[in-house]
């Protein structure tokens, strides 16, 4: 059969997201979320599992830093009734405090200014992008992921984004990776590169927090330490529907994250 | 579970000459490692395979030593091995042919090196990465960096080019831009936490990662994981082979224009990452394999999993076969990046890399671990070829091998797990152990030293590491349009290279 053909036998396999929820995309886990906020008689036991430190408990209270979560699911399984996979994979969010769940009252007025200001310079791209990728010390699944939405299935050329070669093109920096000491000159020097004005996603919690590859000596904990940092998607790593959300919430195409 | 690895003392001064000469008798020199003592002492430890077993040359430096005489001359497999010890300990291999940095480039003479092992934990380093001097010099040479920011989505390195505009003379590497000091972090966590980090010491590869690090301790404390545990390790472990060998297929038709083929295959791994994440939650299987078995059955059911992947595997089998009847692909990989066995044999090249090139050996049949024996596993056939063809034509064998192991492994599942035991208790024990898995880039050993209960010092040697060394040797007579499928055809990981 001629490769034509080939192409053509499934029909449609592109995903509905965003216009629609994707099933599949909500079928596995996503994030971890926190049920019941009170701490159990065995709190620090709670924390002390956490292999990166992404359980805090203040006044008596739990809170789950998603941008240090791998998902290992440790706490899932140790106490059910206050931790609990979600499935929900539009876990990117702007600034890095809406990580922290359940959300705390802290300073609303800042997340607003951050917003206000991300639209703003979005605003020029109008609704179209070009995305240049860095690896700045990730394990490598995370460029799988990044690439799988080249594939068929999520097509992300169809809503206007597109990977590009040089920095010159780019608006949108997507960085992976947990800040090697390596990377920091060609980071920065890409970022410097790429025209005003630009956006930066942190890929990964490698790339949020540094996640488990941090801290040795060759690793900075993260995009932000070379970085003006603007989205943030968790994820060890993050799936495509989760990059995509990142990318989509970025540039304005869906409203928030992490709402629902 | 593997047996104890044989170990061995020698003089450091006598460490190159014996190494050589279970080389002569027929070893394959497979890595050389160094652990940094608590009092200044550093134990160098050579990794040599004889037939089905592992065994360790131990040699001690003593405090205040920081040399010793190079394998790289009589053993040049060696010279990778050694430029990364001098660059984590400052250990001076004497009359090793080239020192360069290749994993991590201090600035001084004298800098704070990560000597992993020691427990004294050393601030962040500060890297020279001013640009190469070129190498090959005459009239009309240039030298092309590429990376390690490189167009398209790709891991972090830079290779040096030199060529005269076609042809490639020369070719570097450079690795040290991802360097993540991962051995050193493994020092720093309980035990139980180190198979979460060696999931993410080559991402793409969690599966085998995951089980060799729990071979490790699985070998030192005694335990055999449950029969059941042993078929699901299997059945992840090859789902990963055929993600990793697909992945190296798209990047050949990726780079060869065919984008039907190019569309139909990254569908496929697509689906198939579905699938992974149907079965355990994950799309990379990350957590699945645990010390002493898995953390539990299938989630889709034997039944189900296996609707899944004879689904899967019917279409696959398709598309790549109509892919290798193609003439506008194959005139691409036919006599690219031609490794010949003169050079890989010597070197010890690993997985589909060096069973392109004919040399055999598989963890899975050379030191059978999980269930692989009873599940009647037979190796690829070797290629003689040694091309970019040969390793493809291997990856596909490997793949259709994988997708009939999965199924075994599944049919054979409910009997198995009559008992519903997934894991048994592994108390931490010390002492030094080897863990094996045949990774999709092929052999993986992690070497685990525990002590006190904590690891003191985990060593992944990745097939990634060992085969990139030979990179260079694969660009006799191509030019610069067939580096994307002679890197492609040697699917590496950067960060399984980088650490």
């Amino acid at each position: 059969m001629p490769w034509v053909l080939r192409g053509l036998r499934e029909g449609v396999v592109t995903t509905p997201y965003p216009r629609r929820p994707d099933g599949y995309g909500e079928s596995f886990r996503a994030a971890v979320s926190v049920h019941r906020q009170d701490a159990p008689a065995h709190g620090r036991e709670i924390v002390e599992l956490c292999p990166t430190g992404a359980i805090a408990i203040e006044d008596d209270t739990i809170f789950l830093h998603r941008d240090r979560c791998i998902l290992c699911g440790r706490c899932v399984a140790a106490d059910p009734a206050r931790f609990a996979f979600e499935e929900n994979p539009e876990t990117a969010t702007i600034g890095r405090r809406p990580l922290v769940v359940p959300p705390g009252d802290g300073d609303e007025e800042g997340l607003v200014r951050l917003r206000r200001d991300l639209a703003r310079r979005v605003r020029a791209f109008r609704r179209s992008v070009h995305i240049r990728h860095v690896d700045a010390g990730s394990d490598g699944s995370e460029e799988w992921e990044v690439a799988a939405l080249l594939n068929p299935v999520y097509d992300v050329q169809r809503l206007g984004i597109h990977f590009t070669a040089s920095p010159r093109h780019a608006d949108m920096l997507l960085v992976t990776g947990a800040g090697s000491v390596g990377m920091a000159g060609p980071l920065r020097r890409t970022y410097e590169a790429m025209p005003h004005p630009k956006v930066v996603i942190a890929a990964g919690v490698d790339a949020a927090s540094g996640g488990l590859a941090h801290p040795t000596y060759a690793t900075t904990g993260g995009v932000e330490a070379h970085l003006p940092v603007d989205v943030y998607v968790p994820g060890s790593p993050p799936s495509p529907f989760s990059l995509l959300h990142g990318i989509l919430l970025a540039i304005g195409l869906v409203e928030t994250g992490a709402t629902r | 579970m593997t047996t104890a690895p044989r170990l061995l003392q020698v003089d450091a001064d006598e460490l190159a000459s014996a190494v050589a000469g279970l080389v002569a008798e027929g070893a394959r020199f497979a890595g050389l490692f160094a652990t940094a003592g608590d009092d200044g002492a550093t134990i160098l430890r050579a990794l040599v395979a004889h037939g089905g077993s592992l065994e360790l040359l131990a040699a001690q430096l003593p405090p205040g030593r920081r040399h010793y005489p190079s394998l790289t001359p009589s053993i040049p497999a060696a010279s990778w091995y050694e430029r990364e010890i001098h660059d984590l300990f400052g250990v001076v291999p004497v009359d090793h042919p080239r020192l360069d940095p290749l994993v991590l480039p201090l600035v001084g003479t004298e800098p704070p090196f990560p000597r992993p092992g020691s427990g004294a934990e050393g601030g962040r380093v500060t890297l020279d990465c001013s640009p190469l001097p070129a190498h090959v010099t005459g009239e009309g040479l240039f030298t092309i960096p590429y990376g390690p920011v490189r167009s398209g989505v790709f891991e972090a390195v830079e290779y040096l080019v030199e060529s005269y505009g076609e042809d490639i003379p020369h070719l570097r590497t450079r690795v040290h831009y991802k360097h993540r000091g991962i051995e050193r972090r493994f020092s720093s966590l309980p035990a139980g936490d180190g198979v979460l980090l060696a999931e993410r010491v080559e991402g793409t590869a969690s599966v085998a990662h995951a089980t060799a690090f729990c071979e490790a301790l699985e070998g030192l404390a005694g335990v055999e994981p449950p029969p059941g545990a042993g078929l699901v390790r299997v059945v992840h472990a090859e789902l990963e082979r055929i993600a990793c060998h697909l992945d190296s297929v798209i990047r050949h038709t990726e780079g060869a224009g065919q984008a039907v083929a190019y569309a139909r295959l990254t569908l496929h791994k697509e689906r198939l990452m579905r699938l992974r994440a149907q079965l355990c939650g994950h799309r990379f299987a990350r957590g699945v394999v645990v010390p002493g078995g898995v953390s539990g059955p299938p989630l889709l059911g034997a039944a189900g999993a296996l609707d899944g992947v004879e689904r899967l595997e019917a279409a696959v089998a398709k598309d790549t076969h109509a892919l290798m009847q193609t003439p506008s692909f194959l005139d691409r990989l036919r006599r690219t990046g031609l490794l010949p066995a003169e050079v890989a044999v010597p070197h010890g090249a690993l997985g589909p890399v060096g069973r392109g090139s004919g040399v055999a050996g598989d963890v899975r049949e050379a030191r059978p671990y999980g269930r692989y024996r009873q599940l009647g596993f037979r190796p690829a056939e070797t290629r003689a070829e040694g091309d970019a063809l040969a390793r493809q034509v291997v990856r596909l064998d490997e793949v259709a091998s994988s997708f009939r192991l999965v199924r075994a492994a599944l049919d054979e599942l409910p009997r198995a797990a009559a008992g519903g035991r997934w894991r048994e208790e592994v108390p931490v024990v010390d002492g030094i152990g080897l863990g094996s898995a045949e990774a999709p880039q092929g052999e993986l050993v992690y070497l685990v030293e525990v002590s006190a209960g904590r690891l003191r010092r985990v060593k992944p040697r990745t097939a990634s590491f060992h085969n990139l060394a030979l990179l260079p040797q694969a660009f006799r007579g191509d030019i610069l349009t067939d580096f994307v499928f002679i890197e492609a055809s040697f699917g590496l990981s950067m960060a399984g290279a980088a650490g």
